[in-house]
């Protein structure tokens, strides 16, 4: 009937493990999660390079019109006497390239695609940054709030993803950007499509983020810390926003930037069929749209737009992995 | 079980405790009084969520905890006893009966209302890792009892959280450091340190040194010991180690099923177990003697528990009872003292008749060395 407790407490005698003599007279600085999970993304040398690619391309798709400028550059500078006009193709070798148009420039107009690839950057990074905002907002809040009341919310909520997930998207978007071709809600051109291509593609997409956040609180509030907060007078707000919140930075940066690629897919696949973005504005999507035509004779045009958003996808996906795994090493 | 001669290791608990702890007054106000808990858990079914039955976690319980006392509960994992530890900290809403805490009725109180009692009820938590938020720093959860509940203390919350760093054995400067630089047994002081912020009268510990390495668990008890004698605290401390609970309580509650089944004082309970599922638990405490090991009888009992959502009709343990007749299957034993601070809900009792054999029935010759 010995029990080791009784055994070790008399040697041990409430032994506090914590003050450790020398330990105190060296301070030990302690290290969020955060820092911590910045070590970790550091050493991940593909998440660094993803990481410099973002930036340099958030960089260049800010600063579009003032380089396109410097540059010398204008992306609706049609230029026929870069045009062979028996083939409508450019002249010269690889689509026109030359030190005036390095990347050579579009059949049919002669428009520079450097130019056109600077402009189509900022309306592709505008859009789906403007989207994936836009879904995670309400991703987040309708998220956290079904994981947290459960119960009819949590049904009502969940029934309203499956519905949004089912929806179809293509021939909503196809069908909403017809109708509101000539103009609406005061607005028309290039703003009216950028922003209706941001509320199609994030009202639409909000629910990947709804079901990851409320899975996240689901298991989240089962955890004794939230149990603990209540036992001392915690409220439902006070428990979401100080306890709960905090937990799911980490997995909502994760996925915003996992949701960011596919939403300038999203971009460049409606620009394609003709119903995002419309000539003669550049759009990467547009662009491979018209391209299309071309790809026998003139491949120089459909490689450029296609590798632009290529390493744009590729360089995102990369940081979003890099962040899940620096931020949440368990999900790997 | 309980040769204090020959076994120096048990002499230490059994005559430290009850000199250096404030005697529970036996007759004074009860801090909690609990009567008739239950709390029943609801299996819905199909797509109107049509209740077909309930698991009946806690079902009808009655017992008082009085001021200054440590009161063990013990029982088989799934007996009702951390729900009965969630139901009079009021995380969850009793089915039936009434709790009263000081003399209020706080078996139904709102959230709001609850507040000003959560100041006076404290829990300290079964696991050192899930209950601390990763994202708050030691000082940051230290101090949330003096947030939620607007309490300024002398000196300011910092100087008070450091202040209370102390006392539970770990360093001021852990104050802006996270939970994930912590062991589990620092962990666990933390919890501690929390839960004591707010000077609460009643702290229930659910398992608070279950999920720690052996050698932690003596430290971390023995600081609850201590901190009990230093701030005068009153203890509900549920475990499934028995060790633990001789170690730490004046009372027991021995729980089965959703039913207290015995109620005594400590070493009453341990020296004489009324009840044949105490007596059952009690010949399973492991030996570290292999000398005596060999001597004494090891009740097995038959079988798992039943099912918390049909259980047996009459005596809930009567199916796995060697003492069971027909009145145990047809009516149920009600929790009565058969001796003065011995509650015990059997229709046959062990010991009963002689109040002066001790302990288990230890084999031939054995019975006259313990005391």
């Amino acid at each position: 009937m010995t029990a080791p407790i009784e055994t070790t407490g008399a040697a041990a005698e409430a032994q506090p493990e914590a003050v450790l003599k020398g330990v105190e007279s060296k301070r030990i600085e302690g290290r969020s999660l955060g820092q911590i999970a910045w070590l970790r993304f550091r050493r991940d040398k593909v998440a660094v390079a993803g990481a410099i690619v973002v930036i340099l391309l958030v960089a260049v798709a800010a600063f579009s019109r003032p380089l396109q400028a410097l540059l010398g550059l204008d992306p609706n500078n049609p230029d026929q006497s870069l045009i062979d006009p028996n083939t409508t193709l450019p002249k010269g070798d690889f689509g026109g390239m030359s030190a005036d148009h390095p990347l050579g420039v579009d059949p049919k107009f002669g428009r520079d695609l450097l130019a056109r690839i600077l402009e189509g950057s900022w309306v592709s990074l505008i859009v789906a940054f403007g989207a994936t905002l836009l879904s995670v907002a309400i991703g987040t809040v309708l998220g956290v709030v079904a994981g947290f009341y459960r119960g009819r919310v949590d049904a009502f909520i969940s029934r309203m993803m499956d519905v949004f997930l089912a929806f179809p998207l293509l021939l909503f978007a196809i069908a909403i950007s017809a109708s509101l071709q000539g103009g609406a809600f005061g607005m028309e051109g290039l703003p009216l499509h950028i922003s209706v291509l941001i509320f199609v593609i994030g009202f639409f997409n909000w629910p990947y983020m709804g079901r990851i956040v409320r899975a996240q609180t689901l298991s989240l509030r089962e955890r004794e810390f939230v149990d603990a907060a209540r036992g001392m007078g915690a409220r439902g707000p006070f428990i979401l926003f100080r306890e709960l919140l905090p937990n799911l930075v980490g997995p909502i940066i994760v996925y915003s930037t996992l949701l960011i690629p596919s939403n300038i897919l999203f971009e460049a696949a409606l620009s394609f069929l003709g119903v995002g973005i419309q000539p003669p504005q550049a759009s990467w999507g547009g662009m491979l749209n018209q391209a299309v035509k071309y790809y026998e004779v003139d491949p120089q045009y459909m490689i450029v737009p296609g590798l632009a958003i290529f390493v744009t996808v590729l360089a995102f996906n990369l940081l979003g992995d890099g962040l899940r795994d620096a931020l949440d090493p368990r999900s790997r | 079980m309980t040769e204090t001669t020959d076994d120096p290791n048990n002499k230490i608990p059994l005559q430290k405790a009850p000199d250096t702890r404030p005697g529970p007054a036996a007759d004074a106000e009860p801090l909690l009084k609990v009567r008739g808990l239950v709390r029943h858990f609801p299996i819905t079914k199909g797509l109107l969520k049509r209740q077909v039955g309930a698991v009946q976690a806690v079902d009808g319980i009655d017992f008082d905890v009085r001021p200054g006392e440590t009161l063990g509960v013990v029982g088989e994992s799934g007996c009702g006893k951390s729900t009965m530890g969630r139901l009079i900290t009021r995380l969850d809403e009793p089915t039936g009966g009434s709790i009263e805490f000081q003399g209020t009725d706080i078996t139904h109180l709102s959230t709001g209302k609850l507040r000003p009692m959560r100041r006076d009820v404290q829990m300290i938590f079964q696991d050192p890792y899930g209950s601390l938020n990763p994202r708050h720093t030691i000082g940051g959860i230290v101090s949330t009892p003096f947030r939620l509940q607007g309490v300024e203390p002398e000196g300011g919350v910092k100087k008070e959280v450091q202040r209370l760093l102390e006392l539970v054995g770990l360093s001021p400067e852990h104050y802006n450091r996270y939970p994930h630089e912590f062991s589990g047994g620092q962990r666990q002081r933390i919890g501690i340190a929390r839960a004591l912020a707010l000077k609460p009268k009643l702290v229930v510990a659910d398992e608070p040194v279950s999920a720690l390495d052996v050698s932690i668990q003596a430290q971390v008890v023995n600081l609850m010991d201590d901190l009990q004698e230093e701030l005068g605290l009153t203890y509900v401390i549920i475990a499934h180690d028995l060790s633990v609970i001789r170690h730490v309580s004046d009372r027991i509650a021995v729980m089965y099923l959703g039913k207290i089944v015995e109620l005594a004082d400590r070493t009453e309970l341990y020296e004489n177990p009324m009840h044949p599922y105490t007596k059952a638990l009690l010949s399973a405490v492991p030996v570290p003697d292999p000398k005596r090991r060999t001597q004494r009888d090891r009740i097995l009992l038959k079988g798992d528990v039943p099912s918390p959502i049909n259980p047996p009709s009459g005596c809930r343990f009567r199916t796995r009872c060697w003492k069971a007749t027909e009145v145990c299957t047809t009516t149920e034993p009600p929790l009565v003292a058969l001796r003065t601070g011995h509650q015990v809900a059997c229709h046959h009792p062990e010991n009963a008749g002689e109040p002066a054999a001790a302990g288990t029935k230890a084999p031939d010759g054995q019975a006259s060395s313990d005391q």
